[in-house]
C-alpha cells in the first residue's frame, strides 16, 4: 500500500490443532508507529506477534514487512529457511524470558547476530555492540555472564541485542512480565526512548499506563479476534466495547510510569 | 589360608603391555567412531524427514537393545554368511563397538540437545540466523556441557566393553592374561592385576573429567 504502512497483516488465520488462535487478523502499523496489543491470555497477542516475524508460520492470509511479503494458505509455498532468515534479520524481537545465551558474555550475545548473519568483522561487530550496550545503560557490564544480572539487566541486554541487527522494527513479547515490579521501570524507559526515536514498535503488554503513554494505537483482542482499536489513549479512557471496559476494569489505566532505578 | 604371590606376573609384563596398548587404541578408535555414528544418529532421529528420523531409531533400538556379545558373534561369524562381506576380528570388533557405543551417544546427544530451552533457539532465529547457525552457535554449546557427564559414563563403559573382543580372540588385556593364567597357573593374580590396570586407567581420567566440568559450569 503506501510508504507509511510498515506492517501490513490482511486476514490471518492460525490454528494450533482444532484451537483457532487467530480469526481473520488485520492489522496495519505505520512507519514510526507505536502499537500496542491487549487481551486476556489466550486471546492470541503473542501468537500474532510471533506472526509478524514468522517464527510462528500462519495458516492463512498475508504479512508484509517493509518490502518483503508473505502469503499463506492454499496453493501458497511455504518460505523456505534462507529467505525465512533474511527476513527476520530484518525485525528485532525481545521476550518474556529474555531468551539470552548463557554461555556467552553480554557483550558476546549483542554481538552474536552482526557476527553471524550480517558477517560483520568481529572489531566492527564489537564497536556496534558496545554502542548498543550504552545506550540502554549497561556499557560497564560487557564482560559479565547473563547469570550474573538481574532481570531488567538482562531484558535491556536483549534489547540491545535486538537492536545491534539494526531492526526496520521491534517486537516486545510481554517484555516486563517476568520481571520483578522494582526492575519494571528500568526496561519501559529504554522502550519509551526507543519509540520516541522513531522505531516501529508492536508491543504486547499488560501494562496499560506504559500502552497509554507511549503508544499511538491499542488493539484489544479476545479470543483470537480484534474486539477493538483506536488511538490508544481513547480506547483506554473510553471503551466502547463492554469486552474492552471489563478487561480494563482489572487495571490501573493512568498514572506516572514506575520510576526507573539509574541504570547500574 | 590362599598364598598370593603377584612377583610372577612381573615376567608376563610385555604380554600385560601389549594387551593393554590393544586395549587403549582400540578404546580411542571406538569412542571417536562410536561419537561420530552418535552425532548422526542424534541428527537423524531430530530431523525433519520422517524416512531418517524412522532410520535412525532402527539403528539405536538395534543396537542399544540386543547385547555387544551376541553383537561381535554376529558381525564376525553371520555377516560373511549372510552377506559375503569378511572382516578380520579386530575390524568386526571395532565396527560392532563402535555402533553399540554409537547408539548410546545417540541418545545422550539428542537428550542433552532436547534438554536445551526452546527459548534459545528462538532468540537465534529472531536474530536471523538458519536452523543450522542456531543448532552450531546457540544450541550445541550450551547441550554439550549437559552431555559431558553422560558421554563419560558411557565412554567408561566402552572402555571395559572392549574386554569381550577377546572371545574374537583380538589380543587386548583381557586376552592376554587368559594366555598368562594358563601359562602360569596363578589366574587369581593375573585377573587382579588386570581389574587394578582398568581401575589405575579410569579413575585419574574421571578425576580430570570432573575437574573440566566445574571449570565449564563457571559461565552458567
Amino acid at each position: 500500500m503506501s510508504d507509511t504502512t510498515k506492517i501490513e497483516i490482511r486476514s490471518l488465520r492460525k490454528s494450533f490443532g482444532s484451537n483457532e488462535v487467530l480469526k481473520n487478523i488485520n492489522l496495519d502499523v505505520a512507519k514510526g508507529g507505536v502499537v500496542a496489543l491487549i487481551g486476556p491470555s489466550g486471546s492470541g497477542k503473542s501468537t500474532l506477534l510471533r506472526c509478524i516475524n514468522l517464527l510462528v508460520v500462519p495458516d492463512g492470509g498475508s504479512v508484509r514487512v517493509g518490502d518483503t511479503s508473505f502469503a499463506f494458505g492454499e496453493g501458497a509455498k511455504l518460505p523456505d529457511v534462507k529467505t525465512l532468515a533474511r527476513f527476520r534479520a530484518t525485525t528485532g524481537m525481545v521476550f518474556q524470558h529474555f531468551n539470552l545465551f548463557p554461555h556467552m558474555t553480554t557483550l558476546q550475545n549483542v554481538m552474536e547476530g552482526p557476527v553471524t548473519v550480517r558477517r560483520m568483522a568481529k572489531a566492527d561487530a564489537e564497536k556496534l555492540a558496545r554502542a548498543q550496550l550504552a545506550k540502554v545503560g549497561l556499557a560497564e557490564k560487557a564482560d559479565q555472564y547473563p547469570a550474573t544480572l538481574s532481570g531488567g539487566q538482562k531484558q535491556r541486554v536483549a534489547i540491545a541485542r535486538a537492536l545491534a541487527m539494526e531492526p526496520d522494527v521491534m517486537l516486545f513479547d510481554e517484555a516486563t512480565s517476568a520481571l520483578d515490579p522494582e526492575l519494571v521501570g528500568e526496561v519501559l524507559n529504554v522502550m519509551q526512548r526507543l519509540a520516541s526515536e522513531g522505531m516501529t514498535m508492536v508491543i504486547v503488554t499488560h501494562e496499560i499506563a506504559f500502552a497509554r503513554e507511549v503508544a499511538d494505537r491499542l488493539i484489544f483482542m479476545r479470543d483470537g479476534v480484534v474486539v477493538e482499536e483506536g488511538p490508544a489513549r481513547q480506547v483506554i479512557d473510553n471503551p466502547r466495547e463492554a469486552a474492552t471496559r471489563a478487561f480494563l476494569s482489572h487495571f490501573h489505566r493512568t498514572g506516572a510510569l514506575p520510576p526507573a532505578t539509574p541504570a547500574s | 589360608m590362599y598364598q598370593w604371590d603377584f612377583g610372577i606376573l612381573w615376567s608376563y609384563r610385555w604380554l600385560f603391555l601389549n594387551g593393554l596398548g590393544v586395549t587403549v587404541g582400540f578404546t580411542v578408535v571406538i569412542v571417536v567412531c562410536g561419537l561420530l555414528f552418535g552425532l548422526l544418529g542424534a541428527f537423524g532421529s531430530l530431523s525433519r524427514f520422517r524416512a531418517l528420523r524412522l532410520t535412525a531409531l532402527a539403528f539405536i533400538e538395534a543396537f542399544r537393545c540386543t547385547p555387544i556379545l551376541v553383537q561381535l558373534i554376529w558381525f564376525y561369524y553371520a555377516l560373511p554368511i549372510l552377506a559375503g562381506v569378511e572382516m578380520t576380528p579386530i575390524t568386526a570388533s571395532a565396527l560392532a563397538l563402535s555402533l553399540y557405543g554409537g547408539s548410546f551417544y545417540s541418545e545422550i546427544i539428542r537428550g542433552g540437545i532436547v534438554s536445551i530451552d526452546s527459548g534459545q533457539s528462538e532468540a537465534g532465529a529472531a536474530l536471523g540466523m538458519t536452523p543450522i547457525q542456531t543448532m552450531r552457535r546457540i544450541v550445541l554449546p550450551q547441550a554439550i556441557k549437559r552431555m559431558i557427564p553422560a558421554l563419560m559414563n558411557q565412554s567408561i563403559i566402552q572402555f571395559k566393553n572392549t574386554s569381550l573382543v577377546s572371545v574374537l580372540a583380538v589380543p587386548d588385556l583381557v586376552y592376554q592374561s587368559q594366555v598368562a593364567a594358563h601359562d602360569s597357573y596363578r589366574p587369581l593374580e593375573t585377573y587382579t592385576a588386570v581389574a587394578v590396570a582398568y581401575a589405575a586407567i579410569l579413575i585419574p581420567l574421571t578425576i580430570i573429567v570432573r575437574r573440566g566440568e566445574k571449570r565449564l559450569a563457571v559461565s552458567e
